[in-house]
């Protein structure tokens, strides 16, 4: 008995702390102004859409989302259909040098940011990539493949190899047979991965700073970052864009949060 | 078996390309551009070889040493403090309970909000006029508010628990993982010969549990390295460059001054720094195994 109240104690103090202060920011954005200013603070908001409504009109909202979902949704679609033909190679053959390269695969995810910056903005320059979609997305599908091939390699690793033998026996090549026999296996090994790399490419702050001034092409956490306000900063809409950035996120995680987990630890722990 | 290898090449290559272009090529290509005096403001100067100057401008560049020392104590603060937390979290996962789908789920939210929206969040909270802190410190006396983001200490430690903040559940992660791990008949062995909860903790899950912990450690630093989108949102690496921590500093002589050469010296600093990390670690994570301690 003692030990259950101890960790319902324990549950709740670490709900309280994981949940609190974005709840703070989501309640934030639904009051009007005058109960943002109040103090003491208004904790409950009078769900006023004033905020949302302003987002949207007088700071293009809706078009810094589109912006997010072409770019993170293309990274997440090419990273894993390029990212599984590796893991393939990788969990199949096992040779020396494909182990080796899981290895470099680690080390360069490793890169601080920083490091690569300059001459990856100098490459997208050259090639008149900067300020388009396509840029942002070759970066982040590089930045996402190593991820990407470790989570991957270790979902293929436990398709049988015997299914697969047997569909080369009827005549599969190894394309086919990845394509038809390995992918529908490892089916729930790729959804994590895509959403992985997915959620990364949403949030990804520093390359889409750098790679997208214009900001017609702006993905949301540089409109977020760099929302205009000199001396009173626009709270409320700071608030409800941040809501609107976060809640496909918050629903595709607790909906799919068994495969995360087991993705992030399949990244982590294998290294 | 020839044609093994080539099917595998011919696999791997895609992948290749894109990591050749945009991380192999550019690493390699910062290096050699810290060896080179370039401003890119100042296009006429063209690219000039300087040898080492760009570096030993850095040892003599009082704001980059103090970048590094900001850098050093953000991890020095953070890290352990994570891991503090995160194996508190990770040990009540562990436990059988009814809600703890439920909890580890909530645990993953701060994990999955995007750093930049964290940001503003926490920028927010210490804000110096409607700031949950400050109300919470002063009340309703707003004459006596502060603002601590425009102080060269708190602005630091508001960015140190956004981060802790925002981290720790990966570091929870990862540890529960470790935990998981862990046989359960080495604890029914332990209370068979009348082990205390501490004892078991402390002979059993702790050395145990030292690999997980040395890869939450390892990830977690090498993360902290590159930390930039809290500084950027919060604070802009100020006040007074209190919190230009070196990823900022890198991106700003960069991209905001245009001095390509000095910038590249930054970065390869940083670069080396956590390859300094990433192998001690290792090498850590490699005598626990050695040792025996993983089943």
């Amino acid at each position: 008995m003692k030990r259950s109240v101890a960790l319902s104690f324990y549950s709740i103090g670490i709900a309280l702390y994981c949940l609190v202060p974005f709840l703070w920011f989501v309640l934030t954005s639904l009051k009007s102004s005058a109960e943002l200013t109040a103090i003491p603070p208004e904790l409950i908001p009078s769900f006023h859409w004033g905020f949302y409504q302003s987002a949207l009109q007088n700071y293009g909202l809706l078009h810094y989302v589109v912006n997010s979902a072409i770019v993170a949704g293309a990274t997440a679609l090419i990273t894993v259909a390029i990212g599984s033909l590796a893991a393939y190679a990788i969990a199949r053959f096992q040779l020396t040098w494909t182990n080796f390269y899981l290895l470099l695969l680690l080390v360069v995810s490793m890169f601080p940011q920083i490091a690569i910056a300059g001459p990856v903005w100098t490459i997208l320059d050259r090639l008149q990539w900067l300020n388009t979609y396509q840029g942002l997305v070759a970066a982040y599908i590089a930045l996402s493949l190593p991820l990407a091939i470790w989570i991957l390699a270790t979902f293929f690793a436990e398709v049988p190899r015997e299914i697969e033998e047997a569909a080369l026996i009827d005549g599969c090549s190894r394309l086919q047979a990845l394509y038809k026999v390995v992918l529908p296996l490892a089916a729930p090994g790729i959804l994590t991965a895509g959403l992985l790399v997915f959620i990364h490419a949403w949030n990804e702050f520093f390359f889409a700073l750098i790679i997208m001034t214009d900001p017609t092409v702006q993905t949301l956490p540089v409109g977020i970052a760099l929302f205009p306000g000199e001396y009173t900063m626009p709270w409320g809409e700071i608030a409800a864009a941040s809501t609107i950035a976060t809640i496909p996120l918050v629903v595709l995680t607790l909906i799919f949060q068994r495969g995360i987990v087991r993705g992030l630890s399949a990244g982590a722990v294998k290294g | 078996m020839k044609n093994s290898q080539r099917l595998a090449l011919f696999f791997l290559l895609p992948s290749f390309f894109f990591v050749a272009l945009f991380s192999i090529f550019p690493i390699v290509e910062s290096f050699r551009l810290s060896f080179y005096r370039m401003i890119l403001t100042l296009p006429w100067l063209g690219q000039r070889m300087v040898g080492w100057e760009n570096y030993r401008d850095l040892l003599t560049d009082p704001v980059a040493l103090a970048s590094i020392r900001t850098t050093v104590i953000f991890i020095a603060v953070t890290i352990p403090l994570e891991l503090l937390f995160g194996l508190g979290i990770a040990l009540v996962l562990n436990e059988m309970f009814r809600g703890r789908g439920l909890l580890r789920a909530v645990v993953l939210i701060p994990w999955a909000i995007p750093t930049v929206v964290a940001s503003q969040m926490w920028r927010f909270i210490f804000n110096d006029r409607y700031g949950l802190v400050n109300f919470a410190l002063f009340g309703a006396d707003t004459s006596s508010y502060l603002a601590p983001l425009a102080h060269p200490y708190f602005a630091l430690a508001a960015i140190i628990i956004a981060e802790i903040w925002k981290t720790t559940p990966f570091a929870a992660l990862i540890i529960l993982a470790g935990l998981q791990s862990i046989p359960d008949d080495l604890y029914e062995a332990a209370s068979v010969d009348g082990a205390t909860p501490w004892q078991k903790f402390r002979h059993v899950t702790l050395p145990l549990l030292t690999p997980a912990l040395l890869l939450a450690l390892l990830f977690r630093t090498i993360d902290a390295l590159r930390v930039f989108d809290l500084v950027f949102v919060m604070t802009q690496g100020g006040p007074a460059d209190a919190t230009n921590v070196l990823q900022f500093y890198g991106y700003k002589k960069t991209f905001a001054e245009g001095m390509i050469g000095y910038g590249s010296a930054i970065a390869v600093t940083v670069f080396f720094m956590s390859l300094v990390l990433a192998l001690a670690y290792l090498r850590a994570f490699k005598t626990t195994r050695l040792q025996g301690q993983t089943p």
